[in-house]
């Protein structure tokens, strides 16, 4: 293990970065739905998937990149408010293990309906192949896409930061995460917070698809599926409750394995999920208590 | 008396469906019958998934890893020991001249399942909720990986063939059978009730001195031998492959469960039986078929999103499944 650390260069370490930087949006967009629902999405990676097949779509039909951009944050908001309006509306007063399970059909009906559309091969998203070139930063190859990813996220995180800190709508989601029934009898409106939650939770989503579409630009239907599972632990890591530990669970599980991907020779490597999800295992078992915020709200299934 | 009675119909309802469907697998053609001995398999797999989330109202994806682990032990020991080395070059030594019957290898993916289910369960019975939830997704993405590249202790990425093809209609009816029978004794057992009482109301459980931390063991060991049993079942059935004891299978038998009704066996019969009757109805149908006087020909695919915005569906309209998640009686409850 310490030899491998030893072998990190700084091309690996900014590659880590930037996953852990999209894997931390992601971990965003599901942790602001889980506040304000208790819902874990696992459909949150078909709505990447969906967002990447516009963009493929986009390119091969030959459109520019800005209006590829367009079509993917359209598909994947309408799929969120379809998605908010069709299940989780009418599931809200379930328990959380039946809302867990439907998100699971959910999850695999978009995927089979990709399967259907464009077969298990998939296509390619190639309007934004240009940023996957690098640049040289003092004797080092980075690419674009990496540098972009960082700054993009900065840039989300921030501005979503500023949107619960500075907003009106921000605290009624602040105050809907820590005590939902409190928050409603003060006045607060539950459908307009959820809906404006899972928007928000859209638009990351299409981000990440912008992002992940340029690292990969081949789009499966599976597209995102194990990124997904990755993040969901990175989030329960962190703590669901909160926008902070959420996000801070995902990036590190992002750092982690995009560090461990890079350094571990392969023999080794292909043994990832079982480190990664090991790891997982263990810190559940020393820290459930610290990973949770302190409201009970969580100890409910 | 009429508690005998009720537990009577308790354990018939499930296994005289069971064994009903066995029989009208008889009736059909050869190639009809594969899907019965599939559906017969799947009940296995749901009641014991029920064994432990039905009781116990925690949430497990890791179940299927012990499918998995049986149909690896099962697999392993009925491969014939001249073939094994092209199957599998790497088995460790002590396995490779080591070949038991067909029941012996089926008992023991049971024993295996359920070592390596207590080994799991030991430290994960502390969590509950989410934690559980995602813990145990870890133990599913563990055995997959560990499965998929340790070649010592079986065939790696390459799919389990030449296990003698023992699972026909009567092992499959017999097998679900047994699973159900273990899995009524259970939960009618002292140990089934503190455990559903911790599933209704915690607190109250633990202070009539019931530990929600061993009973959701003991549950979860004997979920583990019998997810054991039925992936002996399965190998024996068709060339498994790490893939097929995975997602979808996990996805799958989830949702039976669910659809079905979560807190019954009888709930777990019938959402097996009856995603698997669609399942395998929606399957001709993409081959091109007539039945009931309507010819059909489904493009490939078109199954997977019929059972999806079906199980959508059912989650959405009756949340406690399709038997309400009772179990079965052969008049209603009166009022």
């Amino acid at each position: 293990m310490m030899l491998a650390i030893l072998n990190i260069d700084w091309q690996t370490l900014t590659d880590a970065t930037a996953l852990g930087a999209i894997y931390a949006l992601m971990a965003v967009g599901i942790g602001l739905v889980f506040g304000v629902l208790r819902l874990i999405n696992f459909a949150y990676g078909q709505l990447v998937m969906a967002g990447a097949f516009a963009l493929a779509l986009a390119s091969q039909w030959g459109w520019p990149g800005w209006a590829a951009i367009l079509l993917c944050f359209a598909v994947v908001l309408v799929l969120s408010v379809l998605m908010d309006r069709l299940v989780f509306r009418p599931l809200r007063t379930q328990s959380p293990v039946i809302m867990l399970v439907a998100t699971f059909a959910v999850a695999y009906l978009l995927e089979s309906i990709a399967l259907l559309w464009f077969g298990p091969l998939g296509k390619i998203a190639g309007s934004f192949g240009a940023l996957n070139r690098p640049v040289t930063i003092s004797g080092v190859d980075i690419r674009k896409i990496t540098i972009l990813a960082i700054v993009v996220a900065a840039v989300c995180l921030v501005a979503l930061t500023l949107l619960l800190e500075r907003t009106t709508v921000g605290l009624y989601m602040r105050a809907s995460s820590m005590d939902f029934q409190t928050a409603r009898l003060l006045g607060v409106r539950a459908n307009r917070v959820i809906a404006t939650a899972v928007l928000i939770s859209g638009v990351l989503a299409a981000v990440v698809a912008i992002m992940l579409t340029v690292q990969t630009p081949l789009v499966t239907p599976d597209f995102a599926l194990r990124d997904t599972i990755i993040v969901l632990a990175g989030v329960v890591l962190g703590g669901m409750n909160r926008p902070v530990p959420a996000t801070l669970g995902g990036f590190a599980i992002g750092f982690a394995s995009g560090l461990l991907g890079g350094a571990l020779p392969t023999n080794q490597s292909q043994y990832l999920p079982t480190f990664l999800f090991a790891a997982v295992i263990l810190v559940l078992l020393v820290r459930p208590a610290g990973l949770f915020s302190r409201s009970n709200a969580v100890e409910r299934v | 008396m009429t508690r005998r009675v009720t537990a009577a119909q308790h354990l018939a309802g499930p296994s005289l469906l069971v064994v009903a469907a066995g029989l009208l697998g008889t009736a059909v053609s050869i190639s009809t019958q594969a899907y019965f001995t599939d559906a017969l398999v799947s009940v296995a797999i749901v009641v014991a998934l029920y064994t432990f989330i039905g009781n116990s109202g925690v949430i497990s994806f890791g179940h299927i890893s012990f499918v998995a682990i049986g149909a690896w032990t099962a697999g392993v020991l009925s491969v014939p020991t001249a073939q094994k080395p092209a199957i599998m070059p790497n088995l460790a030594h002590f396995m490779r001249h080591w070949t038991t019957g067909n029941l012996a290898s089926i008992v023991l993916a049971g024993v295996v399942a359920g070592v390596c289910a207590l080994v799991v369960a030991l430290p994960l019975m502390r969590l509950s909720g989410l934690a559980a939830g995602i813990a145990t997704f870890g133990v599913l993405e563990i055995t997959h990986n560990m499965l998929q590249y340790e070649e010592r202790i079986g065939p790696g990425l390459n799919a389990f063939s030449s296990v003698p093809e023992t699972t026909g209609l009567l092992q499959a009816t017999v097998g679900a059978v047994i699973v159900i029978l273990i899995a009524f004794l259970y939960s009618w057992s002292r140990f089934g009730r503190m455990l559903r009482a911790t599933r209704e109301d915690p607190n109250a459980a633990r202070a009539v001195g019931v530990s929600i931390y061993s009973q959701r063991l003991i549950a979860f060991v004997l979920s583990g031998v019998l997810a054991g049993v039925a992936g002996g079942l399965e190998v024996h059935l068709l060339p498994v492959s790490t893939d097929s004891v995975y997602l979808d299978l996990t996805f799958i038998t989830l949702a039976m469960l669910v659809i079905g009704g979560a807190t019954s066996l009888w709930g777990a019969v019938v959402g097996a039986l009856a995603v698997s009757a669609l399942d395998s109805y929606l399957a001709i149908g993409e081959n091109g078929a007539s039945l009931f006087g309507w010819h059909y020909d489904l493009p490939s695919g078109t199954r997977l999103v019929i059972e999806g915005v079906l199980m959508a569906a059912v989650l959405i309209l009756r949340p406690s499944g399709l038997t309400g998640g009772r179990e079965f009686r052969l008049w209603p409850r009166r009022t």
